[in-house]
């Protein structure tokens, strides 16, 4: 649905992006993650050209954004719907007037503009506020008066710049449900940026994580989350601990996902092989629809070198992190 | 009270708003345009433009540095050549109106800077053009606003007409002179100073009731 190619922007000497390419999918929600500064909205402002890339290509349904110019801009903008972190409203319209704007603009007369600014105000759960002014509502409810007028123009793809930033925990959270219930119920295809890992754990499908302009982690969300080097599991799940290591065993974090979330391994490696296992932190997430996990293990006893070539059997990601250098051998040595 | 001051005192009070009121609607339906030109030819405007920029910025700077009661007396050519006559009300009107345009320019061009970015980058994104961003967000959105500057401006004129009565332009100020400073009389310099102490007072407390009542949404 939205293909970006090579996408680079500069400001005079510096470099805000580079080489971006990604092809999201229609129907996905694609998240872009990283610290202030590291250009995630240059990239989502260069695929509605509110800001014109430096080189690189766009295409949204299709159409070549970044060729477009004048009319033809403004109407490809029409089809996506945006929303931002601080609402951006106008003050002086109501609700409803705010819901009306891009159908006003698209010349819409004011029966078919009335019409559908209730539906839309049903769809966001706002039944009843269109005559509020956006100084009457709430932050959660302002944000969805912007989410209805992203979509009266029913847009495909909806462009999210850290629309919960300015969000408490709950609200954000019921925003969220929003966007994912729109996601399937009307196949929307949304590009979200934010710095929060637990948007891009509630209801991103992939994600990127950039830093300083340049892409350093991509995938499945799930499938990131299930390996215990990236940096998205690092961040899931809790920090490594930091007691000191009793002598003759060894310290790893195994992680895992879907059907094996749901087995009982730990068990299984003490009844099977002569070790003593010692949890020290764990916590199993439900990331992608899908169970993910991670558990940090003490190791230690005769068997614990054949223990840990059991798990990397049932394809169970293991890293070693603590251990005499016998151990680290192996783990080197494993592919 | 001597029924020929009161009907004085009336006459008076009817000339300054005549005077005021005028020139604060031409001032206003010039400078506002005015304000919009500068705010689309800035630098960072929608259609930068650094000559015409620095050119009106000039213009309106003069305008608003020139004394009232010298540009009174300068223009009086151009007020014959207006209304047709260089002394009385309408006379006074040009010279009012011509000070306070640039006046009122600035607090437009203020008013329509103060409008928040976001709210045109949001409009650009649903694929407004220059003019429906223009009409139907910053002005909009800056009206509270422009509201605030016109009591400011209208405050102003009350004060410049006093000096109208160079050029016989009566009104209050006029009258105080006249009787008051001239004519030794404490009475009438007292009624009038009250008189447009009222007036500035209505003035201010409409105005910003108008503004806030907009502000609440
Ligand atoms: N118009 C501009 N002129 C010069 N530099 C700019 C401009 N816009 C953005 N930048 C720079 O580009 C970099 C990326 O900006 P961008 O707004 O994309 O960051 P961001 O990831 O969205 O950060 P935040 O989380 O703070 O919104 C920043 O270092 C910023 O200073
Ligand atoms: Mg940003």
């Amino acid at each position: 649905m939205i293909t970006i190619r090579e996408l680079r922007k500069v400001y005079g000497p510096f470099v805000a992006l580079e080489s971006f390419s990604e092809e999201i999918q229609a129907g996905e929600i694609f998240g872009v993650i990283g610290q202030s500064g590291a250009g995630k909205s240059t990239l989502i402002r260069c695929v509605n050209r509110l800001e014109t890339p430096t080189s690189g290509t766009v295409v949204v349904d299709g159409q070549d954004i970044t060729a477009l110019s004048g009319p033809d801009l403004r109407r490809a903008r029409q089809r996506m719907g945006m929303i931002f972190q601080h609402f951006n409203l106008l003050s002086s319209r109501t609700a409803a007037g705010n819901i009306a704007f891009p159908l006003e603009v698209m010349g819409y007369s004011r029966l078919q503009r009335k019409a559908r600014v209730e539906e839309l105000l049903a769809l966001v759960g706002l039944e009843g506020k269109g005559n509020n002014y956006p100084a009457q509502l709430s932050g959660g409810q302002k944000q969805r008066v912007g989410i209805a007028r992203a979509l009266a123009a029913k847009p495909k793809v909806l462009l999210s710049d850290e629309a919960t930033s300015a969000l408490d925990p709950q609200t954000t959270r019921s925003i969220l449900d929003l966007l994912k219930d729109l996601n399937q119920k009307m196949g929307l295809t949304i590009l979200l940026i934010t710095h929060d890992m637990g948007v891009v754990k509630h209801i991103c499908d992939r994600v990127a994580i950039l830093e300083k302009g340049r892409v350093v982690e991509r995938g499945r969300v799930a499938d990131l989350a299930a390996q215990p080097h990236s940096r998205l599991a690092q961040d899931f799940f809790p920090q490594r601990s930091q007691q000191p290591l009793r002598s003759g065993s060894l310290r790893a974090t195994i992680a895992f996902q879907g059907e094996t979330a749901n087995q009982p391994i730990i068990s299984r490696l003490v009844r099977q092989f002569d070790i003593e296992v010692n949890i020290l932190k764990g916590s199993i997430e439900t990331i992608g629809g899908q169970s993910v996990g991670q558990l940090q293990l003490e190791l230690s006893g005769a068997e614990t070198e054949a223990a840990l070539q059991y798990l990397y059997q049932q394809n169970i990601e293991v890293e070693v992190h603590d251990g005499s250098p016998a151990f680290e051998q192996l783990v080197d040595s494993h592919p | 009270m001597d029924p020929q001051l009161l009907s004085s005192l009336w006459t008076a009070t009817l000339e300054t708003i005549y005077m005021v009121s005028v020139s604060a609607v031409l001032a206003a339906l010039f400078g506002l345009p005015l304000g919009l030109l500068l705010v689309i030819a800035a630098p960072k405007g929608f259609l930068p433009n650094p000559a015409l920029y620095q050119g009106l910025g000039s213009v309106v700077n003069a305008g608003r540095s020139l004394p009232f009661i010298i540009l009174l007396v300068a223009i009086i050519p151009l007020t014959r050549l207006i209304v047709g006559t260089t002394i009385g009300s309408t006379a006074a009107l040009v010279p009012l109106t011509l000070s306070a345009i640039p006046f009122y320019a600035r607090v437009a061009e203020t008013s329509l800077l103060e409008v928040d970015r976001g709210l045109v980058e949001a409009a650009e994104s649903m694929g407004c053009s220059y003019w429906q961003v223009i009409a139907k967000v910053l002005i909009p959105e800056a009206v509270p606003s422009l509201v605030l500057g016109l009591t400011i401006m209208v405050i102003s004129l009350i004060g410049y007409s006093a000096m109208a009565g160079v050029v016989g332009g009566g009104g209050l100020g006029d009258l105080a002179i006249r009787y008051g400073y001239q004519r030794f009389n404490t009475q009438v310099m007292l009624i009038t100073v009250v008189l447009l102490i009222v007036l500035v007072q209505i003035v201010q407390w409409v105005g910003d009731a108008i503004a806030r009542q907009m502000r609440r949404r």
